[in-house]
């Protein structure tokens, strides 16, 4: 029975390689493993959502230029209003989000030029 | 006579009390596929075994109309039976009346069998079927919610306490089993969350339905909440009862032992493993080569599979085996796996059952990933929970050990109590194609033809080091066995540690990596 598995195993092309430090094993993935999110530095100039919400309020306009710490627009999420401030001073390049919208977590809301 | 007239009467308040919910209510719960609480308890437990108390216990709410209302059991069923022998506490919510609503009264019946099985030292199995708390109740059902969890707690790691899961378990109710050792679900039936599909969908806009949000695949292949995963109630019956005769009825006792039996002929242990450390094969089959007839009742099969967790029995005696997975994910050590592998050794500890771990890996899952969901103190519970275990610990390296990952598998160094190695062990800091890599890395780089040197010296590098002798020589390793072996020599160093005594300094408790 073992003989049989053991050949089973060599010709079935089904396997994926998986490198663990430098050595790449022949195994299965998992759908957990395979749908991980790939890691993307993040941005300074886009600004985006860390809490699905509702835009309550936009204060700005495109084109517009900003303070670092400007009142941007209110996202109310778990009832709380949070208030969101530009992370630096630049010209509004563009606004993803209208008020009334309902957004979810980590949706790109503005972009700064 | 007056007696049999009271009799008559009391067989009536039981008729009565007995249909729960009413005819109507019956058929919507078997509209569902859903055996009533009543019939599951009979279903689970040994014939005739079952002795119901509270039967005519009822609540004392009075507002919203409340007073004008009968809740036949207040909506819970309780009593002791026995599964197999063994001695068991029950409780099972009664969907049929008012939707199992968890009110004062409820939840009163749920402590008092509780405490009985605390008292009483005997296993603690509830089945959970409830819409949530009873909102008319109000503050009344979260301090009952409180009271079952404060008790799940007090009894973690004296009682086996059993969760099973046969309809909606909503908002609070979830951390009840979540307190308790095993969770049973069963498709298309189990639903746990802790906020539902409407309350996501308008607060945050999301639309899931109830089961891609938590039914019993998402919570045995996704979340790891549940451990045992079945078709139908009857087959989750059946897993529930075989688990019982796996582990003692309290921690002051051993499991049960059965009748000896040799494994199965057709699990040659010699032609499992093959011999390249970058082929797969499936490390159940070196379990159930050494198991009694073979035999292994896997725990959380499907979920973080790149370890394997569960019980089996060797000479009739119960352990529990840890084995890292080389199908799957290479048998990496990641997040879930430690926290899987973590939990199960505490438990194994708990209820004085032997740990027989087999290793094969090549270390710990590289990733931003991994990293960035806490594999450092995730990992870490895995040296915690292995260092602090009194209970026998075995190890026996099958082939690759590398890096943090042979550390962690109960090494020598946390004080494992044998380390037995199959001559193809490779205990190593890391791969060796990794190690020549580093080591060599200015000869490679240096060289005309670097492909030849890093292969020439990724053959230096497993000729000296890739066996289980420079570990041996230093005694990390007690003996280099032949896999043939394995079952003879597991036998004796549990027969030999009956009488382990491993004292640590005196403290309250330890500050585990939760």
């Amino acid at each position: 029975m073992k003989k049989w598995k053991k050949k089973e195993i060599e010709s079935k092309p089904k396997f994926k390689t998986l490198n663990i430090d430098g050595t790449c094993y022949k195994t299965n993935l998992i759908s957990k493993f395979e749908n991980r999110k790939k890691y993307t530095v993040p941005d300074a100039k886009k600004i985006i959502s860390v809490i699905p919400g509702t835009i309550m309020k936009v204060f700005v306009k495109e084109g517009q230029k900003v303070k670092r710490g400007d009142n941007i627009m209110i996202l109310e999420a778990m009832k709380m209003q949070n208030r969101i401030k530009s992370p630096r001073p630049g010209v509004i390049k563009s606004l993803k989000v209208k008020e009334g919208e309902k957004i979810a977590k980590g949706v790109l809301m503005m972009e700064l030029e | 006579m007056a007696l049999k007239r009271k009799i008559r009467e009391l067989q009536k308040r039981r008729e009565k009390v007995l249909k729960g919910g009413g005819d109507k209510a019956i058929e919507k719960q078997i509209s569902m596929g859903k055996l009533t609480a009543r019939e599951r308890i009979i279903f689970l437990l040994d014939d005739d075994s079952f002795n119901e108390y509270d039967l005519f216990v009822e609540h004392e709410a009075r507002d919203f109309d409340m007073d004008k209302k009968v809740l036949h059991g207040d909506g819970v069923v309780i009593g002791t039976g026995a599964i197999y022998g063994a001695p068991i506490c029950i409780f099972a919510q009664d969907f049929t009346v008012a939707g199992g609503s968890l009110g004062l009264m409820h939840s009163r019946k749920i402590t008092k069998i509780m405490d009985h099985a605390l008292k009483m030292r005997m296993p603690l199995i509830g089945i959970n079927d409830s819409g949530g708390a009873r909102i008319q109740e109000g503050v009344n059902s979260l301090a009952g919610y409180g009271e079952i969890f404060f008790r799940n707690t007090l009894a973690s790691g004296v009682i086996p306490q059993i969760s099973v899961i046969l309809g909606p378990c909503a908002g609070g109710a979830v951390y009840s089993p979540a307190l308790t050792d095993f969770v049973f679900v069963v498709d298309k039936i189990s639903k746990m969350f802790i906020t539902g599909p409407e309350v996501i969908k308008t607060v945050l806009g999301e639309e899931i339905s109830m089961e891609d949000l938590g039914g019993a695949k998402v919570h045995s292949e996704i979340t790891g909440n549940a451990h045992f995963y079945a078709e139908s109630e009857v087959q989750c019956f059946e897993q529930i009862k075989e688990l019982i005769t796996y582990i003692p009825w309290n921690n002051s006792r051993k499991a049960r032992a059965f009748e000896p039996k040799d494994p199965k002929k057709e699990y040659k242990i010699d032609d499992i493993v093959p011999d390249n450390p970058k082929q797969p094969y499936d490390v159940r089959d070196v379990i159930k080569a050494i198991t009694d007839d073979s035999v292994f009742f896997e725990v959380q099969e499907r979920w973080a599979s790149n370890i394997v967790i569960g019980f089996g029995r060797m000479e009739g005696q119960t352990i529990g085996f840890v084995a890292n997975q080389p199908l799957v994910l290479a048998g990496v050590l990641d997040v879930d796996s430690s926290d899987k592998a973590a939990r199960f050794i505490r438990y194994c500890d708990a209820f004085n059952i032997p740990i027989v771990t087999f290793v094969d890996l090549p270390g710990y899952m590289p990733g931003v990933d991994q990293e960035h969901a806490g594999v450092i103190r995730h990992g870490a519970k895995l040296l915690y929970a292995y260092s602090e275990a009194t209970v026998p610990k075995l190890t026996v390296i099958l082939r690759k050990a590398y890096g943090g990952g042979y550390i962690a598998m109960n090494s020598r160094h946390l004080r494992a109590d044998f380390v037995f190695a199959w001559p193809g062990a490779e205990i190593a800091v890391m791969g060796p194609e990794g190690a020549a890599n580093i080591i060599f890395r200015r000869e490679i780089m240096g060289s005309d033809d670097p492909e030849k040197i890093r292969k020439q010296k990724v053959k230096e590098y497993k000729d000296k080091f890739a066996n289980p002798y420079v570990a041996a020589s230093k005694g990390y390793i007690d003996s280099v066995i032949e896999p043939q072996e394995t079952r003879k020599l597991l036998l004796h160093a549990i027969e030999v540690s009956q009488n382990k005594s491993s004292a640590g300094p005196k403290k309250k408790h330890g500050i585990p990596p939760f």
